[in-house]
């Protein structure tokens, strides 16, 4: 059960993130964070199909991230991102055309290491 | 890589420590509260209005919406493979907040866990964090 758990929220993580990422780049970029706002943006959220799917997507990982602390420490739940880090920067040089090089490549996996070291 | 104007960086920043600081906060109070209200594994959701009971699982959800909020800004500024790395630095916080806070004990392969990922935090750091121009009409 806890590694079917780790699994779902490792997939939901990554999906959740690239939509979201997808759907603030259309949505365009957010000068400040002063009520009026962050109540624009919320608003623009609540049309942006991109967004609102990943809010689907985080809301499936959030849940299972719930049950897993629920049976288990913080400590194991992390693995589960240390996955995420490699595939979501895999997804974001080819579905979000960002401009990844080796020291992002390296800083993904320095992270992901780091992340499964924690657990331990 | 393109560059980015100079007025930009210190609000992507001040953004990246917001996120960072609501990550901890947010995680370290959920996790105190559902050690609290104990075991659910369901996959109905009625289970689990109630750990919405518990104040600390209930403070660490608003202040994670918050995180969620800040997140969303920051990636309509800045690159997933940028963000990603870089907020990893709530990992190293976390753990060494438990040391020295709470005086949990960090073993060798932690220590070097906590390494790692400050290697990581400061090699995205050098990178622009924008690469792509403009809205992305087209993406997906």
């Amino acid at each position: 059960m806890k590694w079917l758990l780790v699994g779902i929220i490792a997939l939901c993580n990554t999906l959740g993130d690239v939509l979201n990422t997808a759907g603030m780049k259309r949505q365009g970029e957010i000068e400040d964070l002063s009520p009026r706002s962050v109540a624009v943006m919320v608003k623009r959220i609540l049309r942006n199909p991109l967004v609102l799917a990943g809010f689907g997507a985080l809301a499936v990982s959030f849940f299972a991230l719930l049950s897993l602390l629920s049976i288990t420490t913080v400590s194991f739940a992390v693995p589960a991102t240390a996955i995420s880090y490699l595939l979501e920067t895999l997804l974001a040089k080819y579905i979000l055309r960002e401009d990844v090089r080796w020291r992002r490549w390296a800083a993904a996996t320095f992270v992901a290491c780091g992340v499964v070291l924690l657990s331990f | 890589m393109n560059s980015e104007s100079r007025n930009d960086v210190p609000k992507t920043r001040v953004l990246v420590l917001l996120v960072i600081a609501t990550n901890v906060l947010g995680n370290v109070s959920l996790s105190r509260g559902m050690h609290e209200v104990g075991r659910i594994v369901s996959a109905s959701p009625l289970d689990y209005l109630r750990a919405f009971a518990n104040p600390w699982t209930l403070i660490g959800i608003c202040v994670l919406v918050i995180w969620m909020l800040s997140d969303l800004a920051l990636l309509s500024r800045a690159d997933l493979s940028f963000v990603l790395p870089v907020t990893a630095s709530a990992y190293v916080l976390v753990a060494l907040g438990g040391h020295f806070l709470l005086r949990d004990h960090i073993s060798w392969e932690r220590w070097t866990g906590i390494l790692l990922i400050t290697i990581g935090v400061v090699l995205a750091e050098e990178t622009p964090a924008r690469t792509t121009k403009g809205p992305l009409e087209r993406l997906l």
